[in-house]
């Protein structure tokens, strides 16, 4: 399998998500970096969508529960043809479609409103259930914050999807190990994540975030793996493939980036090419 | 029909919705056995669901089966499924415009022995303040077996505040009820009284007695709190000059406020709020709470009497 195409996919994700915030100035920079290899998996390959039917039918959806991380799914669904890369310019401007946090309403192909942490995952637990009752085949993606995780309403969903099974779900914890206050680890520590899931009764594997075969053959094992709903733990940094974003740790969730700042950034991604 | 359940007119609704429709769904948290929608969990293990004890995650499921075309009912005790739940139903339902029906079963008094934690007189409140929620107090059966169709037709997030057991009747079989109109159930020229859910009886008994002493009263009963019915109670007030308004709930933020608020930009008229003084729930049965929380007949002849 060559997986150059994706991580090409990738470089363009970071791109975008850099003239996406740069556009405004500030933005949660951080936090979308660190999603930007499992958006590409999922936008580049396994997801079944079609941009120019964002409606379809018993499409593959994504939650993205961490809705602070919209700009890096705006990045994947402009690289993706369902809006120009142009309208990434308009970012938390007045009226634009684009704001900070995801809203199934005003931007084509999002799936799901979230923005208040711990909702997205029920959501996505009712979502499956949906397409069990319509029998669609559609799979259903999450992508859940590690400082969101310390919200009750996650482990309230994590109970009931594997209670009844879902294995049409496939969750993703973005496990950059840094919330806005410190540390995970420092705030209140999520660790033993994989066995606090496995304890859930979920199938779950770790991987590193930011290796794009690992992700993908992850993903082809969930979508394999019957009777248990998948969570994928993504070793991931916090700000990746943006030097200054990730020398700032814990500042980055949400910081300025000045024009000049881009620019740098925008070879920098480039410069791996 | 009248010495039925409230309750087993919502069972029969979803029944019948789920045999012959395929929108509705519905997930209860654990007190499915109290709504009597129990049945329903083995008659249609995919659509009707119970999450357990965990409210929030019984609302934001409901808005994930909404974005798929289904049309959730949802329903816990009138505390928890508005107090507990109000970010979810805030954000997940409204915010998202999730077509989703929140049901809280037992309010106010009603709560009875199960007491203050119990005992919702915010939930309107909270629920009004919720931009779109559209919020309707059951008064009674026949209204109610009315009102469900209409609230499943309508595309938009509802509260609906159910009295479980049976109601005191207030219409005949033949009435046609309009989820958003309120109802002028006796015309008078004296004063208004306003009432919603139990107090539209006891608003009904206040008149009569006024009558005994010549006093005329119009009551209208106003279920949909949310959006009110401003061109019905307009005119009344213009009629009768004096208005008193008689609601199971705080008077902050309910009924009362609702209509204290509508007359005030568009009516100004003498007003009196019956309802529940900025207190906490107890224990106790309805008769005995009535009395605590001043929700009783008495309360609402001397509130007439004080604005004539």
């Amino acid at each position: 399998m060559d997986y150059n195409h994706i991580k090409s996919f990738a470089k363009e994700i970071r791109i975008n998500i850099i003239n996406c915030i740069g556009s405004i100035g500030v933005g949660h920079i951080g936090g979308c970096l660190s999603i930007v290899d499992v958006l590409a998996v999922l936008y580049a390959k396994q997801m079944n969508i079609d941009p120019k039917n964002p409606k379809k039918e018993g499409r593959d959806r994504l939650v993205c529960s961490k809705g602070h991380a919209g700009p890096a799914v705006y990045s994947a669904l402009a690289e993706k043809g369902y809006f120009p890369k142009s309208e990434l310019l308009t970012l938390n401007q007045g009226g634009t479609t684009l704001p900070s946090h995801c809203d199934m309403h005003k931007t084509i192909g999002i799936d799901m409103t979230a923005g208040s942490l711990g909702q997205g995952l029920s959501c996505a637990v009712g979502m499956a259930l949906g397409s069990r009752i319509r029998k669609d085949g559609a799979t259903i993606f999450a992508i859940v914050g590690d400082g969101e995780s310390q919200e009750g309403q996650i482990w309230e969903a994590g109970m009931y999807a594997a209670h009844k099974k879902l294995d049409n779900l496939i969750a993703f914890t973005d496990f950059n190990h840094m919330q806005i206050d410190g540390t995970t680890d420092e705030i209140n520590s999520l660790e033993p994540l994989n066995k606090k899931w496995e304890a859930f009764g979920w199938n779950v594997y770790v991987v590193d975030g930011h290796d794009i075969e690992a992700i993908d053959k992850a993903i082809d094992k969930a979508r394999a793996y019957e009777s248990k709903p998948s969570m994928i733990i993504l070793d991931t940094i916090k700000g990746k493939g943006v030097s200054i974003a990730e020398q700032a740790k814990v500042a980055c969730h949400s910081m300025s980036l000045s024009p000049e700042q881009c620019e740098k950034a925008i070879s920098e991604i480039r410069g791996e090419l | 029909m009248k010495k039925r359940l409230m309750r087993d007119i919502l069972v029969d609704f979803l029944r019948d919705e789920m045999t012959n429709g395929d929108k509705v769904v519905l997930v209860e948290a654990d007190l499915a056995k109290c709504s009597a929608t129990i049945p329903l969990m083995d008659e249609f293990p995919e659509r009707a669901l119970n999450v357990g004890v965990a409210e929030q995650n019984m609302a934001s499921v409901a808005a994930g089966l909404a974005s798929y075309g289904f049309v959730p009912f949802i329903h816990s005790f009138a505390p928890f499924a508005t107090r507990r739940i109000c970010d979810q139903a805030m954000i997940s339902i409204a915010y998202s415009k999730q077509n989703v029906k929140i049901i809280g079963s037992d309010p106010g008094i009603t709560a009875e022995l199960n007491g203050g934690t119990h005992m919702p007189f915010e939930d309107i409140a909270i629920m009004r303040s919720i931009p779109q929620m559209v919020v309707y107090e059951a008064t009674d059966n026949v209204e109610f077996s009315q009102a469900l169709p209409q609230i499943l037709q309508y595309d938009g997030a509802v509260y609906i505040r159910m009295f479980r057991k049976t109601p005191p009747p207030i219409y005949e079989e033949d009435y046609k009820f309009d989820l958003f109109k309120a109802t002028v159930i006796k015309e008078g020229r004296d004063a208004t009284i306003v009432a919603s859910g139990i107090m539209v009886s006891a608003a009904l008994k206040a008149r009569e007695e006024l009558l005994k002493e010549g006093i005329d009263c119009e009551v209208i009963a106003s279920p949909t709190i949310k959006p009110l019915d401003e061109k019905t109670i307009i005119a009344s007030a213009k009629k009768t000059r004096a208005v008193v308004t008689a609601e199971n709930h705080n008077i902050y933020g309910g009924l009362g406020s609702a209509v204290a608020e509508c007359l005030s930009e568009n009516c100004p008229t003498k007003l009196k709020r019956v309802g529940v003084k900025d207190k906490f729930g107890e224990v106790g049965k309805a008769a005995y709470l009535s009395k605590v929380f001043n929700l009783e007949v008495s309360d609402i002849i001397s509130a007439v009497k004080e604005i004539l």
